[in-house]
Parts: C-alpha cells; sequence; structure tokens
C-alpha cells in the first residue's frame, strides 16, 4: 500500500516536472506545475505531514501559482518560446549530476525504515503522546518554542518582499524616464 | 515501506529536472517557475527526512522555506512587470543591461 501510493505520487510528480520545463506555452506549465503541487501534498500526507500538506495546497497552488498565472497573462507574450541553443548540453549536464546524486544516496547508506528510537522505551509514553498531539499540534509546538527566532525573521522576509514588490512593480522604474 | 533513498532520488529528479529548465528555457516566466520546482524538491527530501528520522524540524524548515519561495515570487514576478514595461521582452538573452 505504501510503496503503491508512492509509486503513483512519485511518477506523476516527475512526469508533470518534466512537462513544466518541455512545454511551449507558460499557461500549460503553471497548470502541469499545478498538478505537480497536488501531487506533492498527496506525498506529504503519505509521509504523515498532514498540516504541510494543506499549506503546500493553500501556499503554492492557491497563491502563489495564482501569482503566476496572473503575469503569464498580464504580460501576455507573443514571441515564439523556443529553447535556449544548450539544450542538449544543459540536459546532458543535468543526467551527470543526477548519476552524481544517484551514487552519493546508494552509497550513503541511509535507513530503510523509519527511525523510532529507543522502541521499546518511547512506544509506552512518547509514541502515545505524540500519535495523541497529533502533526499540526506538534509543528506548532516547535514553530513557537524551539523555531520562535527564525519564525519572527521569517515575518520580516515577507515584510521586506512585500515592500519591495511594490517599489518594483510602480511605474517609473524601468520606464520610460528611467532608460 | 519505501526505503529513504527512493524519496531522495525523486527529489533529486525533480531538482535536476529544475537545473535543466534553468539552463535551457528563454523565457523569464518558466525560469521562475523552473526555481519553484527545485524548492519543492528540496521540501520533499526535508519531509522525507523528517519522518524517517523522527525528527519534526524537517517540517518546520519545509515552512521557511515556503515562506522564502513566496517572498521569491513577489520580488520576482515584480521584476519582471518592471523588465517588460521597460524593454518589452522578457527573453533572458535579450536582457543584457548588465553585461559588460
Amino acid at each position: 500500500m505504501g510503496s503503491l501510493s508512492f509509486l503513483y505520487f512519485g511518477t506523476v510528480i516527475v512526469l508533470t516536472a518534466i512537462l513544466v520545463v518541455a512545454l511551449r506555452k507558460p499557461v500549460y506549465s503553471v497548470i502541469a506545475l499545478l498538478v505537480m503541487f497536488f501531487h506533492i501534498a498527496g506525498l506529504f500526507v503519505t509521509l504523515h505531514a498532514e498540516f504541510l500538506a494543506a499549506v503546500q495546497l493553500i501556499v503554492y497552488a492557491g497563491a502563489i501559482l495564482v501569482l503566476y498565472l496572473f503575469v503569464v497573462m498580464l504580460l501576455n507574450v507573443k514571441e515564439d518560446d523556443s529553447y535556449q541553443r544548450q539544450v542538449r548540453l544543459g540536459i546532458g549536464l543535468g543526467l551527470l549530476a543526477l548519476a552524481e546524486v544517484a551514487y552519493i544516496v546508494s552509497a550513503a547508506g541511509l535507513p530503510e525504515e523509519p527511525v523510532r528510537e529507543p522502541a521499546a522505551a518511547l512506544a509506552a509514553a512518547g509514541e502515545k503522546a505524540a500519535a495523541v498531539a497529533g502533526n499540526t499540534e506538534t509543528v506548532g509546538r516547535a514553530l513557537y518554542t524551539t523555531y520562535l527566532f527564525p519564525f519572527e525573521v521569517s515575518s520580516l522576509i515577507l515584510l521586506v518582499a512585500m515592500i519591495g514588490a511594490i517599489l518594483m512593480a510602480k511605474k517609473g522604474i524601468m520606464g520610460p524616464e528611467a532608460r | 515501506m519505501v526505503p529513504l533513498s527512493y524519496y531522495m532520488i525523486l527529489s533529486a529528479i525533480v531538482f535536476v529536472t529544475g537545473v535543466v529548465g534553468v539552463l535551457i528555457r528563454r523565457n523569464i516566466i518558466m525560469i521562475l517557475l523552473s526555481i519553484e520546482l527545485m524548492l519543492n524538491a528540496t521540501n520533499i527530501n526535508f519531509v522525507a527526512f523528517s519522518y524517517y528520522l523522527n525528527n519534526i524540524a524537517g517540517q518546520v524548515f519545509v515552512f521557511f522555506a515556503l515562506t522564502v519561495a513566496a517572498a521569491e515570487v513577489a520580488v520576482g514576478l515584480a521584476i519582471i512587470i518592471a523588465l517588460y514595461r521597460g524593454k518589452n521582452t522578457i527573453a533572458a538573452e535579450e536582457l543584457n543591461l548588465m553585461k559588460w
């Protein structure tokens, strides 16, 4: 069951990822990316990260892709969306990098099964508490205790990005008078 | 149960697809979409490690990666709109203003 769902989600993710890069029209690429985000969310559910699956759908599929669609349709570029000249070189380099990563992963000796360390000791108390708390509560507790400072910094990043986006999309930054 | 290395290979394939997309596409919007692919590949890795090593930190970091991705998209698309307004093109090789 677990490997079957991984097979399905993984296949669709890889296929749509290749489609995103290969399709010529940006709108089709964005739609392919939408399908990929849904399947990544499904993969997160099989990995027991339900909160992140929901966030993936809401933020990526809901907000970020709509922003992309807005810009693709707003600009409506009428140039040929062909590839660069170095397509073969790019794909060759990509395959080389993939082979290297595959070698590293195969040589690294990663765990086959999820680590549930000291199983006998923790099984009594810890596992039960984690199961009761649930995924969202666990993530929330970690976010607001251990990672409180990075959390605040990330809010600052969003603020700076908001100001920067407003400033740069304003008229006159790259307009006729700036040229 | 699927071994952890399968997830890493899946994420590597998606990441390399993103890299190839950045290399071969001419449209800047498509380059940004490829960067999005790469960010999602790292997210798959984070969540897989979080599950297999039984550590919640991976999921928290996906949260931060999401924040940075949202900021990157907002600023990147604003730059694209400003470029298009000024130069009337979003082909990557036409934009050589800072090339010497």
